[in-house]
């Protein structure tokens, strides 16, 4: 985070509202990488994986879905056209079985009991 | 047909563990546990996360009418956070917003309307309630799959626990969003993703003073901000809403339609908060928590089955959130129907019958109260607000015509309201006859 940013960030509304004013273009939100917003949400991790991927047919896919439309951005293409992933920080949303144009090609199911994302109380 | 009598529970033997298997601790799962131990009936409840609530996420609001009878003045002991008593309905586009900003302090009295509240506290404290009345919670315990006698019928579930086989004369399947018990029971054949939507959202801590002074609050009182045309045209929408300390911001996307345009969700919350309607009100903000869940969005047409011999299924499990634009709820369908569910299983276990037939209850429940009144009513709903002229078209066409209102055009004199509705129209390129279909079926599905 720039020092800019910074001051941008710990101001109050008002003046949040003048500087925007000053320079519309400057985005006000100093945004978090994607691992530190990963890492703000707990998940115990089990040893099975419960999403497992079908290399084939992923190396056939023209779309790769799943790829940008999992919240958890799990799946991550490779240089020879397949597919890796990993479970251990999974939603559990269900979306890349939803996506996925291959029949089959995402295996989903829950983590085993008590594992798996936990999501926070007040 | 046969119809195999339930077993009673006072069987020696043969006798099944449970009255009744409750799969799911959230709020249908809970709220049909309740009713079951307070019938005297022997309940387990079963939760795949460590405590109810755990997995689960949504956007807001919780309206708590439903929970009046099943738990008098819940007001006084509910995990709520705030109050809703300001209710924002928001169009927009890149650079434009308009809102229609109601409040009313009724909502902050007795009986209260809506509250915003975490659903890991919420869930839980529902499911308190159910095992105070005498429900057993196994928690950290996945059902993987149905146990069935040779006709077919559901006489239990298998859990992943060691010897982990429960069985009861009827199962109540609250397993979520994507019920994998309601897909293997052959009640919902396949699950088409056209129907479903992701929601993402972010807890962004600010200091309780701060949130009060950005959205005009006082003591408990909470707001609710709905959104539409935030999704960069992908089917859906936004939502901001205060908890005490926290605000929270969120998009919910059509899944087939994020995935064809290849934007992440985390970037469209992103430009939700720049957006300078809503950036005043998050700015500063702690990321405290990033979460996602799907919603079953299809609303009545895409309903399963609800019964099967030995089962039936209530809450996201069977699609009972309903997603209707001004109207989006889900929690209280699916204590609805949960409830509807417990007291169906009572009159089948009393009856000695638990095959479709006499769990036949549950589905005339839900007929003759809010929850398929309501989605029935809506039915055309969905399909309506999804289409790219109620997301895109139409947003930005009342932004445009607000902005013709009230820009002054000093010396040219100002066009009426009729002319700049006209430009308007002629601007979006909207066919006269598109819109009159869509006022006729706003019309009727709203009026």
């Amino acid at each position: 985070m720039s020092e800019a940013d910074r001051q941008i960030h710990s101001l109050s509304s008002p003046a949040v509202d003048d500087l925007r004013a000053a320079a519309p273009s400057r985005p006000i939100w100093a945004d978090v990488s994607f691992e530190d917003r990963m890492g703000l949400v707990e998940f115990r991790v089990g040893t099975r994986a419960h999403i497992t991927v079908d290399g084939d047919s992923c190396r056939g896919c023209t779309t790769k879905a799943c790829v940008t439309a999992c919240p958890a951005n799990l799946f991550v293409p490779t240089s020879d056209g397949g597919i890796v992933f990993n479970y251990e920080q999974c939603f559990e949303c269900g979306t890349c079985y939803m996506v996925c144009n291959t029949e089959g090609a995402i295996h989903w199911t829950y983590p085993d009991g008590g594992n798996g994302v936990v999501f926070h109380r007040s | 047909m046969t119809e195999i009598d339930a077993v009673s529970p006072m069987q020696s033997s043969a006798s099944p563990d449970f009255d009744a298997i409750v799969v799911g601790a959230g709020p249908a799962g809970s709220a049909a546990a309740l009713v079951l131990a307070r019938a005297g009936k022997r309940v387990c409840m079963l939760e795949r996360g460590p405590f109810p609530g755990s997995k689960n996420m949504y956007g807001g609001v919780v309206y708590g009418r439903i929970l009046d009878t099943l738990i008098p003045q819940w007001w006084l002991e509910a995990p709520v956070q705030r109050w809703v008593t300001r209710r924002g309905t928001v169009i927009m586009t890149e650079t434009q917003s308009l809102t229609v900003d109601f409040r009313t302090t009724a909502w902050g009295e007795l009986p209260y309307n809506g509250a915003t509240t975490f659903r890991p506290d919420f869930d839980s404290w529902l499911a308190g309630h159910a095992t105070t009345a005498g429900a057993v919670l196994v928690a950290s315990t996945t059902a993987i799959g149905l146990l069935r006698d040779a006709s077919g019928r559901v006489i239990g579930v298998r859990t992943d626990r060691p010897d982990g086989d429960l069985t009861a004369p009827v199962v109540i399947a609250c397993d979520g969003v994507n019920s994998f018990l309601a897909k293997e029971a052959g009640l919902y054949p396949r699950a088409v993703p056209e129907n479903f939507t992701l929601g993402a959202k972010e807890v962004l801590a600010l200091p309780r003073e701060e949130i009060e002074k950005r959205f005009g609050l006082t003591g408990n009182e909470g707001a609710d901000f709905e959104i539409v045309g935030c999704t960069k045209g992908i089917a859906g929408g936004g939502f901001i809403y205060t908890n005490l300390e926290s605000v929270a911001v969120g998009v919910v996307l059509s899944v087939t339609e994020l995935a064809a345009a290849k934007v992440r969700p985390e970037e469209l919350i992103a430009d939700l908060k720049r957006h300078p309607m809503v950036a005043p009100l998050v700015a500063g903000g702690e990321l405290k928590e990033y979460s996602a869940h799907l919603i079953p969005e299809g609303g009545y047409d895409m309903m399963p089955e609800l019964a099967c011999d030995g089962m039936v299924i209530a809450g996201d499990a069977a699609a009972m959130c309903l997603a209707a634009g001004l109207w989006l709820e889900g929690v209280n369908f699916a204590i609805g129907s949960g409830q509807a569910a417990g007291e169906a299983a009572i009159e089948a276990l009393d009856a000695r019958d638990t095959s479709a037939k006499g769990l036949a209850g549950y589905r005339r429940r839900l007929d003759d109260n809010f929850v398929l009144a309501d989605h029935r009513k809506l039915r055309r709903a969905p399909e309506l607000l999804m289409s790219s002229r109620m997301q895109t078209t139409y947003p930005s066409l009342m932004c445009n015509l607000a902005e013709g209102m009230f820009t002054v055009t000093n010396p040219t004199p100002k066009k009426g309201a009729l002319a700049l509705g006209w430009r308007e129209l002629r601007r979006a390129k909207v066919k006269f006859r598109h819109l009159a279909h869509d006022l006729y079926t706003t019309a009727r599905t709203f009026g």
